[in-house]
């Protein structure tokens, strides 16, 4: 018999609902680029309505760590593995609002000619992307070179981040007809760099599980 | 529009390269992990011990802190109890017992041909897993210590066994009928009358070997609180079946396997980042 089986499988499960709300978010950050690049607004309606799904998923995760640490008292690797099931679930969650936030903020820019640095945006937010579905990899199979990984795609995504904005404030100087635009895309290239660091901060919490120790990948 | 994707490849990092951004604070908790700063009451260097063929205790070595609550835990078998039992040199009453090594307490070492057993049983008391009171009145079972010690003073006694039932945390509830049969008392007042009986011959050190197994869960707060209280005056050891009143109230941790010590270390530590899989297997409950 494997003792504590039961418990075995609640954390098991846990770890599975982690993937799952991974999986939506990411899904959920991959059609916000779709609507940003096609101006597709009922796919950026369905973003917003979707959300609800994650937050609740969230909301149970959180709930479900809450009783096993209730019920079961856990310690050592146990304890870490509920404590980064909370912190993990609340960046993902997070990182879907942001897919929120860059489908309303393509609304709000409406139908109208795009500029050029929207390519820029398109490959940043892929980095940004990737870094989700790494990390939630990094989180499944426990792998700490992968998670420390994220770090150099954050600085890359960063370095991005800082030249599309001068990029996009200069095109503004020159043309004040397109200052509503590249306001909101400022916007969206902001909410992809903070998808990035929440990204970088599932990487920590994945070395800290393994390893019980706290790395500063964001520094 | 046609969206071209150039991700630029990432460069193979290993883990030993990056080690340049880790460990901008390793957990603060590993700093208080060495007893080395605090006074020792028990220095335990190479101690083995045999019963008949049995190798029950395997080159224990370890410190145990001045005012500190030091908690021993493991499986059944793995000679905790054995092993808080040589502290006091009880375990010698057990016929086929053959030791080597040595237990210094005070920096004498305990086994030394010199060493007066009863002046080390003054100096480290014993509660034991079930409460023991002598078959008479809570008074005199208090003051039968300090009356073997000499104290005939009817003032003194009577002071003694108020201190020592106030330290205890009894006092409120026996103060009215300290002259009845202590044998009346529920099992939880009868566990903290016998710690008024160690405390009253003012010992060094309080050994207690699971004290509060026999106890309901109120009964055993009220001890875990006690014994909060008393690491202010007093060292103390206990051993313990319930790893999670070990978590509670001791500052210090030593598990045991199989007659051996397989890690000791600062208690929180212990329950959150233990360094030995034995350790974590045990404490997760993932053992066997």
């Amino acid at each position: 018999m494997v003792v504590r089986e039961n418990f075995q499988t609640q954390l098991d499960d846990l770890k599975n609902s982690i993937v799952e709300l991974g999986k939506l978010a990411e899904k959920a950050l991959r059609d916000s680029i779709q609507v940003l690049n096609f101006q597709d607004f009922d796919l950026a309606l369905e973003i917003i309505e979707n959300d609800q799904r994650i937050n609740h998923l969230e909301e149970e995760i959180n709930d479900t760590a809450i009783l096993l640490i209730a019920k079961q008292a856990p310690v050592a690797s146990d304890l870490r593995k509920i404590i980064s099931a909370i912190k993990i679930s609340s960046d993902v969650e997070r990182m879907a609002d942001f897919a929120v936030n860059i489908a309303k903020s393509t609304i709000r820019i409406g139908k109208t000619e795009r500029i050029k640095p929207l390519e820029e945006i398109a490959i940043m937010a892929d980095l940004a992307i990737q870094m989700l579905s790494d990390a939630i990899t990094a989180y499944y199979n426990e792998d700490v070179v992968l998670a420390k990984r994220l770090a150099d795609i954050d600085d890359q995504v960063d370095e991005m981040y800082g030249k599309t904005i001068h990029e996009l404030l200069t095109i503004m100087t020159k043309n004040t007809e397109l200052v509503p635009q590249i306001t909101q895309l400022s916007f969206i290239c902001r909410y992809i760099e903070r998808t990035a660091d929440h990204a970088t901060n599932i990487a920590e919490s994945v070395i800290y599980l393994v390893k019980g120790k706290r790395y500063g990948l964001n520094e | 529009m046609e969206i071209t994707i150039n991700r630029k490849p990432l460069d193979k990092v290993t883990e030993s390269e990056n080690e340049g951004r880790q460990a901008v604070h390793s957990i603060k908790l590993e700093q208080a992990n060495t007893t080395e700063e605090l006074p020792a009451v028990f220095k335990i260097n190479e101690l083995n011990l045999w019963y008949g063929q049995d190798h029950a205790l395997k080159d224990i070595q370890f410190t145990i802190p001045e005012k500190q609550v030091t908690a021993i835990i493991g499986p059944s078998g793995c000679g905790k109890s054995t092993f808080i039992k040589t502290l006091n040199r009880m375990v010698e009453m057990v016929p086929s017992v053959r030791m080597s090594g040595e237990i210094l307490y005070r920096g004498r070492n305990i086994f030394d041909s010199k060493y007066n057993v009863e002046e080390l049983r003054t100096e480290v008391g014993m509660v034991f897993q079930r409460p023991n009171p002598f078959p008479k009145s809570i008074y005199e079972n208090i003051a039968y210590g300090p009356k073997i010690h000499g104290i005939k003073n009817k003032k003194v006694l009577d002071e003694v066994v108020e201190k020592s039932l106030r330290q205890a945390a009894i006092w409120d509830e026996v103060k009215d009928r300290l002259h009845e049969n202590a044998v009346g008392l529920s099992g939880g007042q009868q566990q903290r009358l016998c710690i008024a009986r160690c405390l009253a011959v003012e010992p060094d050190v309080i050994l207690m070997d699971e004290p509060t197994s026999a106890l309901d869960p109120i009964s055993t707060l009220k001890v875990e609180e006690l014994i909060q209280e008393l690491k202010k005056n007093y060292s103390i050891v206990i051993v313990t079946h319930n790893m999670q009143q070990a978590a509670r109230i001791s500052d210090k941790t030593a598990f045991f396997l199989n007659g051996e010590v397989i890690e000791f270390r600062d208690t929180g530590t212990l329950f959150s980042t233990p360094s030995d899989k034995r350790t974590e297997d045990y404490i997760t409950g993932r053992f066997g």
